[in-house]
């Protein structure tokens, strides 16, 4: 794209810096109609499973309830509580919905169709979903509020517990991939499985990895079953308690922005990105985009069918699954595919 | 020039966010304002192109290290009139430690533009090979020349994390509140609950 705006008269700087504002656009618009219409599906699955209609009045199919809910919460007022911090307060939202921007900059959703083709791609996702606990314990605390700051607690303890499992898991991926890029891992997935299957998942030593991911996933971004942040029969709401109007509306665009990033995480690691589920000619005429956005929107629907189905779990069970079973597990893992590359590939 | 301006935007953050951590009233301001200066730091180090130990700097210190004060620092009652009686007490010895440091940063960056460090000179010649991946090429430093070094501090962290168990770790006298997981996952339903239908006036046997 910068070539495009250096043609329009541009030096190269200036190029670089419109085409990058309008890569960041292009990424950040379809996302927010994304997640609006991703909260829609949710709540479909949801209802279908309960044997219920779901949202079904405000357009054909109820398909612009979200559009409905996001006028509603911008036309309320914002209240801030007197004891609350009121400058952390009004930070908090702002940094849970940034953050959840910010992962996407390296996502590669179709061959070359990334904003940022970095080197440390999978580090950059690392980091970043660690900074999103950050949202959750300056709301907790700035509310100045009990219930608030318990989920706070709860959630910074939850996130750092499993985002050590999730950096072992990733480790594995990079060491089989032999790369940190996101594309180049996507490219490394051609015909991994049986030289036909487009996917790290096929592999023996990944698939229980894969597993891992996807529970690993779920505990990260507070999702069912491991949504304790916002357990309401203890904590009210959790750290959204005292919040209201848009402050609310950007913790849960930002909450659904992350889950859609865990999706595509699944596809772009595991599942082969933007390339098709076998290494067939004829499947490539299908575009790369839709490929991704069919897995991408599939593991979408795995969350809600867990979301639907299982049962929250209880906070030590929580615990005891990150640091006692999902720990040493991916650790295994990590000597296990480092032993097996070093034996086969680098011997 | 953007890369300048990058540049001063990133370096005058981490200076005042630097300035506010020691200024701040609120110890959790303080930490705040410290995650603030360890993330425009690491936008410093992308800039001058080690972009892995920039994500390293967020990853380890602003993912784990920050949130664990951050936790810390929130939990704890400060007495704030306590910790301002201590201030002029303690002058001296915070004096003597900012003129170490001070005197180190001299002396270092002294070192670093007489040229008689290995790191790399001051006039660009034995920094790192543009293109050459930054993971690859600590990777091949921290894994060759530097194998024992790497490896027995990976040996003290390993003691210090086993030593802080330690000291931590109380033997409790009796069991109380353990549970057996494997027991309640196995646990159904018909363990539980019993489907019966008596007759009117009539209890039921448990």
């Amino acid at each position: 794209m910068t070539a495009f705006f250096e043609s329009l008269g541009m030096n190269y700087e200036w190029a670089w810096f419109v085409a990058t504002i309008c890569g960041i656009l292009l990424i950040a618009l379809p996302l927010m109609l994304a997640v609006a219409m991703i909260i829609y599906v949710d709540r479909k699955i949801w209802a279908a499973m309960a044997l219920r209609r779901g949202p079904n009045v405000v357009g054909p199919f109820g398909l612009l309830q979200s559009f409905a809910d996001g006028l509603k919460v911008f036309l309320q007022e914002t209240i801030i509580p007197s004891a609350a911090n009121k400058g952390l307060f009004l930070i908090a939202p702002i940094i849970t919905f940034t953050v959840a921007l910010m992962a996407w900059a390296v996502m590669p959703f179709a061959e070359g169709a990334v904003l940022a083709d970095i080197n440390v791609g999978l580090l950059y996702i690392l980091a970043i979903s660690s900074l999103g606990v950050y949202g959750v314990v300056i709301s907790g605390w700035a509310s100045n509020s009990k219930y608030p700051f318990f989920s706070a607690l709860r959630a910074a303890a939850q996130m750092i517990s499993y985002e050590v499992s999730i950096g072992f898991i990733l480790i594995c991926v990079i060491l089989w991939a032999g790369t940190n890029n996101l594309s180049d891992i996507v490219m490394a997935q051609k015909g991994a499985g049986l030289g036909i299957v487009n996917g790290f998942f096929f592999n023996i030593l990944l698939f229980p990895m894969w597993v891992l991911f996807l529970i690993s996933g779920m505990a990260e971004t507070a999702r069912a079953p491991f949504d304790l942040t916002e357990a309401e029969s203890e904590l009210v709401a959790g750290y959204q308690t005292e919040y209201s109007s848009m402050a609310f509306a950007l913790f849960w665009l930002g909450e659904y922005a992350n889950v859609l990033l865990m999706c595509a995480l699944n596809t772009t690691l595991f599942f082969g990105g933007w390339l098709p589920p076998l290494d067939i000619g004829i499947l490539y005429v299908v575009p790369g985009f839709i490929w991704w956005l069919l897995k991408t929107f599939f593991f979408f629907f795995v969350f809600s069918w867990v979301k639907a189905t299982v049962p929250r779990f209880r906070y030590d069970q929580l615990m005891r699954l990150g640091w006692k079973i999902f720990l040493p597990m991916s650790l295994l893992f990590v000597v296990l595919v480092s032993g097996y590359l070093m034996l086969t590939r680098y011997g | 020039m953007i890369h300048t301006i990058a540049f001063y935007i990133f370096a005058a953050m981490v200076i005042a966010s630097g300035a506010l951590v020691i200024t701040a009233r609120n110890p959790v301001h303080s930490v705040l304002w410290l995650i603030l200066a360890f993330f425009n730091a690491a936008g410093l180090m992308v800039l001058v192109g080690a972009e892995f130990i920039a994500m390293l700097l967020v990853i380890v210190y602003v993912g784990a290290v920050a949130v664990l004060f951050l936790f810390v620092v929130m939990m704890l009652e400060i007495d704030f009139a306590e910790m301002r009686a201590g201030f002029v007490k303690y002058f001296p010895l915070g004096v003597l430690l900012a003129l170490i440091l001070v005197s180190e940063m001299i002396l270092g960056i002294g070192a670093y533009s007489a040229g008689s460090m290995h790191l790399g000179t001051a006039d660009g010649v034995g920094t790192p090979l543009m293109g050459e991946s930054n993971i690859r090429s600590i990777g091949a430093l921290l894994y060759g020349r530097y194998l024992f070094l790497f490896e027995s501090a990976g040996l003290v962290l390993l003691v210090a994390m086993v030593g802080a168990i330690v000291l931590t770790h109380r033997e409790r006298g009796t069991v109380r509140g353990h549970q057996n997981i494997n027991k309640q996952v196995r646990r159904r339903p018909g363990d539980a609950t019993v489907n019966t239908r008596p007759e009117v006036g009539k209890g039921i046997e448990l």
